[in-house]
This record gives C-alpha cells, sequence and structure tokens, in this order.
C-alpha cells in the first residue's frame, strides 16, 4: 500500500505590502481551516538556510506556493531547493479577479483582505485532489 | 559639503509561519517600522533579500542591520550572514521570552495574550538596539568595505 500523499504549502508572507500578508493568510486559511489532514505549512525561511526537515518535506511532497508579488520569491526558492512546484499561485492574479477585495494593511489585513485570502485558499482547496492524483504515481522523491 | 544619505537601521524578521514566534517576529519589526521608530528603520524582505534582491542585499552590506528571529535555528541571521554580511545585532524572540519568563506564546495566525506581550518586550528590545546603533559612528570598517564601482572607458 503507498504512502498517504500531503501538500507542502509555502507562502512568501512578504513583508513590504499587505499582499504579502494575504500569502500568508490565504496559507494559514487552507492548512488550519480548509484542509488540514491534507497540507502541511512550511516555513519558507528555514528551506532556504537549508532546514533538513523543511527541505525533506518539500522534495517528498508535492509543493503549492502562495507569492504575494510579481517577484515570486517562494516559487523561485522552492524550485531553488529541488522540489517540484504543482502549482504557484499569485496573490496579484486573484485580485485582479476579485477587485472590489482590496487588502490593506500589513500587521493586521483589512476585512477585503482577509476576504481575498479565504478566495485564495478555496481555489487551492478546489484543485488540491487533482495535484494530489497527479502525484501519486510516483513522480516525487 | 555633501548631502550625506540618512543612516537606518534596517531590520530583518524571519516571519516564520510555522510557530507563533515567527508571528512575534514580523509583528515588532512591523511596529518599530510603523509606529516607533519610522524614518529612522527600513524592513527588508526576507524571501526578497534571499531570493537575489539585489537592492536589499546591497542595503545590508552597507547599513546597520538587526535580524530578529522566532526561534533556536536563527534563519533570518543566517540568511543574513550567508548573502550579505554578519548583522550588526541579533533578537530570538524565543530566548527573550525565556530570559523574561515569558511562557505558552501561541497562536500563530492569532497571537494569544502571551504572544502579544512578546511582541511588546521585542519590540522595546529592538528599539533599543536601533536606538543604541544609531547613537554609534559608522565604522571605518564600513565605509571602506564599499566595493568601488568600476568606471566605463578606464583602464
Amino acid at each position: 500500500m503507498s504512502e498517504r500523499r500531503i501538500v507542502s504549502v509555502i507562502p512568501c508572507s512578504g513583508i513590504g505590502k499587505a499582499f504579502g500578508t494575504v500569502s500568508r493568510e490565504a496559507a494559514y486559511e487552507l492548512c488550519e481551516n480548509l484542509r488540514p489532514a491534507d497540507t502541511t505549512l512550511v516555513a519558507l525561511s528555514k528551506l532556504v538556510v537549508g532546514d533538513q526537515d523543511a527541505q525533506s518535506r518539500v522534495r517528498t511532497n508535492p509543493a503549492v506556493t502562495i507569492d504575494g508579488c510579481k517577484l515570486m520569491c517562494a516559487s523561485k526558492l522552492v524550485k531553488h531547493s529541488g522540489a517540484t512546484v504543482a502549482r504557484e499561485v499569485s496573490v496579484l492574479d486573484v485580485f485582479r479577479r476579485h477587485k472590489d477585495l482590496k487588502p490593506e494593511g500589513i500587521a493586521e489585513l483589512n476585512d477585503p483582505g482577509k476576504e481575498l485570502a479565504r478566495a485564495i485558499a478555496a481555489e487551492i482547496s478546489g484543485g488540491l485532489d487533482e495535484i494530489l492524483a497527479e502525484t501519486a504515481g510516483g513522480q516525487h522523491a | 559639503m555633501p548631502d550625506l544619505p540618512e543612516r537606518k537601521v534596517g531590520i530583518i524578521a524571519c516571519s516564520g509561519e510555522e510557530l507563533a514566534v515567527g508571528t512575534v517576529t514580523r509583528l515588532a519589526a512591523l511596529k518599530v517600522l510603523h509606529e516607533v521608530r519610522p524614518g529612522k528603520t527600513v524592513t527588508i524582505c526576507l524571501p526578497l533579500f534571499l531570493a537575489g534582491g539585489e537592492g536589499d542585499r546591497a542595503f545590508a552590506r552597507f547599513h546597520p542591520t538587526i535580524t530578529v528571529d522566532g526561534c533556536e535555528l536563527r534563519c533570518a541571521a543566517r540568511g543574513t550572514e550567508m548573502y550579505s554580511g554578519k548583522p550588526t545585532a541579533s533578537v530570538v524572540v524565543s530566548e527573550l521570552a525565556a530570559k523574561n519568563s515569558l511562557e505558552h506564546i501561541d497562536g500563530r495566525r492569532r497571537l494569544n495574550e502571551a504572544g502579544q506581550k512578546a511582541v511588546e518586550l521585542t519590540t522595546e528590545r529592538l528599539t533599543n538596539l536601533v536606538d543604541q546603533i544609531l547613537a554609534t559612528k559608522p565604522s571605518a570598517e564600513s565605509l571602506i568595505s564599499i566595493t568601488p564601482v568600476p568606471v566605463k572607458g578606464a583602464r
């Protein structure tokens, strides 16, 4: 019997703009509320400085990255660490489809920002089973 | 006399998502930047810094920096040292909390009361460090470590 797969979720948590906070909030919503049994949250900074636990979790599981700006730091750094990014999510792309949800506040998001985070988490959650099914064939180490 | 750029302190928080102490670093750094020492501090985005953001790395090379980490892994301090230079000062929230007998920091998404006290404590520590650093004259080493920019056409 094959080992049960889960998805690693890595937000950028950028500190310069509210969009970075949205990435962090979306990751919490996904991992704590929507799909706690199917996901594991991985801290980006741990991954980059070579923490073995973090590296092992992203290399053995498909990864979903959530980035707050077009520089896509989380996606770049996860790929650089040798993991496969199954889905890269850009907060700005989702915001373009939800223009009424303008996030404000880096330390504490406003209500539209929290709503945008929930929308992002719901979108990822909707595609999670597909990611798990695609990677069940043993594409990952 | 030429106008020299104002000296500012860069604060680099680990923002670790997995632990509540990571959230403490983020909120304390933002509090210092926006409320306590605006104009005297900047925050450096750690993911951008690690992903190769040249502007952020150059800032950290030539300006004083304080790293603030949530746990003993010290990712922000190690990352800064790997890609730029040794931070001027470092704060580790778990150590600061232990020294002040602050226990049970919890709630990585929404901090509990102990977490909020840890934010206050960390903000105070960061503010003291910023003031100490800005009161000190820049070292000669930091001035001579600037890499000369090659002049086009020069031999």
